[in-house]
């Protein structure tokens, strides 16, 4: 097992490191001087030298770059041009909102998903089946931005159940509250996805000789079904959701506009506005890590479901 | 071979082709659905000029936020402007920003792919790290800050969309050339003397087209999705041309007035996507039973 996590940790590793390397080549596309683009057309000579030496734009690119690893490894992350204060300030923030946002997401769609695809593929090319398939098309159809504002006008605006902007905090009821519609928005859109995985996942395992085996042995269907089939299922269920768990911290962005519910979503289309290049870099950052540890987890589960992958 | 017994010709490469295609959108009828009501919106987007009631920029204050009625079927948005008519145009743009960037994606994906596998080795492991690594990164935020560092005019909205499109492509192109790669009719190829380029291009290429256009179908799907999530954050083709990503925008920021204006370009968005995903996803199932229902 210890190897197997060692050299896991050292792919993400690398992973970290390219993908900080492509946000920095990234920043740095942007044509034009960052400084003119920040101060604008009227700024003085004087103003954008100043400023270029304060993003350390008048050194040289290699140096830049390395100036940009060593500080987005330390957390030094540079000052939003906007507030004034430290990037990663503002990031650590917000950034429980999203979190609380995107596991109850996953949670919701797992919990749903898993158990509908199991019903599916148990129940092959009946009725059920192509009900759930044909939905679970649809679900995932939805741009999450609509799936939002299709639950904000019927559950907050026709039926005021929720408040329209969710963003309180501090009591349980008034999380309850805030998280309700946002998370049902995003958890409905993966379990579509959760579901057509786990369908065709448990569709190619309900065929293999040691579900018969099983079978013949007098083994309870219901054991066989959850015990033996779902558990060899796993791994690609696994896969799916931890690639499914980028793009959700991608929708949760729309998701978060739509509620106003405050975010990395939030802050991120602030910095897009307002031409915040710390604070865009910052984000990239963390975006970033985040992934790099969902992958990191992804990787580990698969551990767990299944041992043989640690020998590999 | 079996020797030929009756002298019938063999059918051109392109006969064979469209047989295959009808035999796969066969396999399952709702591939011919999702094709039918595709090809509609198509035609309406194209016939947008003769079919919009009203010029789609043309303001009427004294006529905003209507509901629907007999002039204005589908009501007026906060300027006056017909949402038919902005619909109908707004069609032109999702398909356009959606057709072009899947097929750059496409091109440069697959043949990114089809290199990787071809050359195998280091070679192969560099190229299909970077696209993991790229895969990795949210899309939709990748997307997003690209276009508000590059601008948001059309064509730059292609690029960022294409390229966060890219690494599905190269993917499902490498498999396919790996396996086809040890085919005698490639040894055959090398033996006469043929380049890798035509050999990829003549001989790998056409073995995995048809994937290629399934993948295609749903990431046209995605494509579309992305462009309006952009348009409704406010990074799409400038105002006042019609997106339906900046229409729904629009029609949330008067979502208490009228919700017609928010619901309608949602709904269009909807079904083109359903459209396209119930087409590409019958044809998988079709071409590879295994890949039944995986996203």
């Amino acid at each position: 097992m210890t190897a197997f996590v060692v050299r896991r940790l050292a792919f993400a590793c690398v992973t970290l490191f390219a993908v900080l390397t492509l946000v920095f080549v990234l920043v740095r596309i942007v044509p034009g001087d960052p400084a003119q683009l920040i101060l604008g057309d009227q700024a003085s000579r004087e103003a954008i030298d100043a400023l270029r030496q304060r993003l350390g734009l008048n050194l040289p690119i290699w140096e830049q770059y390395l100036v940009f690893l060593a500080g987005a490894l330390r957390g030094d992350w540079g000052v939003s041009l906007v507030s004034g204060q430290p990037v990663i300030g503002e990031v650590l923030k917000v950034l429980p909102w999203t979190i609380q946002l995107t596991i109850v997401s996953l949670i919701l769609g797992i919990a749903i998903g898993v158990p509908l695809g199991v019903y599916a593929a148990i129940h092959r090319n009946r009725v059920i089946d192509y009900a759930v398939r044909v939905s679970s098309l649809l679900g995932l159809s939805f741009p999450p931005f609509v799936a939002a504002i299709i639950l904000l006008l019927a559950f907050a605006i026709a039926l005021p159940w929720f408040p329209v902007i969710s963003a309180r905090s501090g009591s349980l009821a008034a999380w309850y509250q805030s998280i309700t519609l946002p998370a049902v928005s995003l958890g409905l859109i993966t379990a579509a996805y959760v579901t057509r995985v786990t369908r065709s996942a448990m569709l190619e395992v309900l065929s293999e000789d040691y579900v018969r085996t099983a079978r013949a042995k007098g083994v309870p269907w219901n054991a066989v079904v959850w015990r033996h089939a779902l558990r060899n299922a796993l791994i690609p269920i696994i896969t799916v959701v931890g690639l499914y768990l980028g793009i959700l911290i991608g929708n949760s962005v729309l998701t978060e506009i739509v509620f106003s519910r405050p975010g990395l979503g939030k802050l991120l289309i602030g910095a897009l506005n307002q031409r915040d290049y710390p604070m865009l870099q910052g984000m990239m950052v963390i975006y970033t890590l985040i992934v790099v540890l969902v992958n990191l987890l992804t990787d580990l589960a698969y551990g767990v479901a299944d041992p043989r992958v640690k020998l590999k | 071979m079996s020797a030929r017994a009756t002298p019938t010709a063999a059918p051109t490469p392109l006969a064979y082709f469209a047989a295959q295609t009808i035999k796969a959108f066969n396999t399952n009828k709702t591939s011919w659905i999702g094709l039918l009501v595709f090809l509609v919106v198509v035609a309406l987007a194209l016939a947008a000029p003769w079919l919009a009631p009203y010029d789609p920029n043309d303001q009427n204050i004294m006529e905003k936020l209507r509901p629907p009625s007999a002039e204005h079927w589908l009501g007026t948005d906060s300027f006056g402007r017909d949402t038919l008519s902005r619909i109908l145009y707004g069609a032109r743009i999702s398909l356009v920003i959606g057709v072009a960037s899947t097929l750059l994606a496409m091109l440069i994906g697959s043949a990114i792919g089809m290199f990787a596998g071809w050359h195998g080795g280091r070679i192969d492991t560099v190229t299909m790290q970077a696209m993991d690594v790229l895969l990795a990164f949210p899309s939709l935020i990748l997307g997003l800050i690209l276009v508000a560092m590059l601008g948001p005019s059309m064509h730059n909205i292609i690029i960022a969309i294409a390229l966060t499109s890219i690494p599905p492509f190269a993917r499902i192109a490498r498999a396919p050339t790996i396996a086809i790669k040890e085919r005698e009719f490639v040894m055959a190829g090398r033996a006469l003397g043929f380049s890798d380029t035509r050999i990829v291009a003549g001989h790998i290429l056409p073995n995995i087209l048809p994937e290629i256009l399934v993948m295609g179908s749903l990431w046209l799907a995605n494509a579309i999705r992305t462009e309006a999530s952009l348009a409704f954050v406010g990074l799409g083709v400038k105002p006042p041309t019609a997106t339906w990503g900046g229409m729904i925008r629009e029609g949330f920021e008067n979502i208490l007035d009228s919700y017609t204006l928010a619901l309608v370009p949602s709904i269009s968005i909807l079904v083109v996507i359903f459209a396209l995903n119930l087409l590409g996803d019958g044809l998988r199932d079709a071409i590879d039973p295994k890949l039944k229902g995986e996203t």
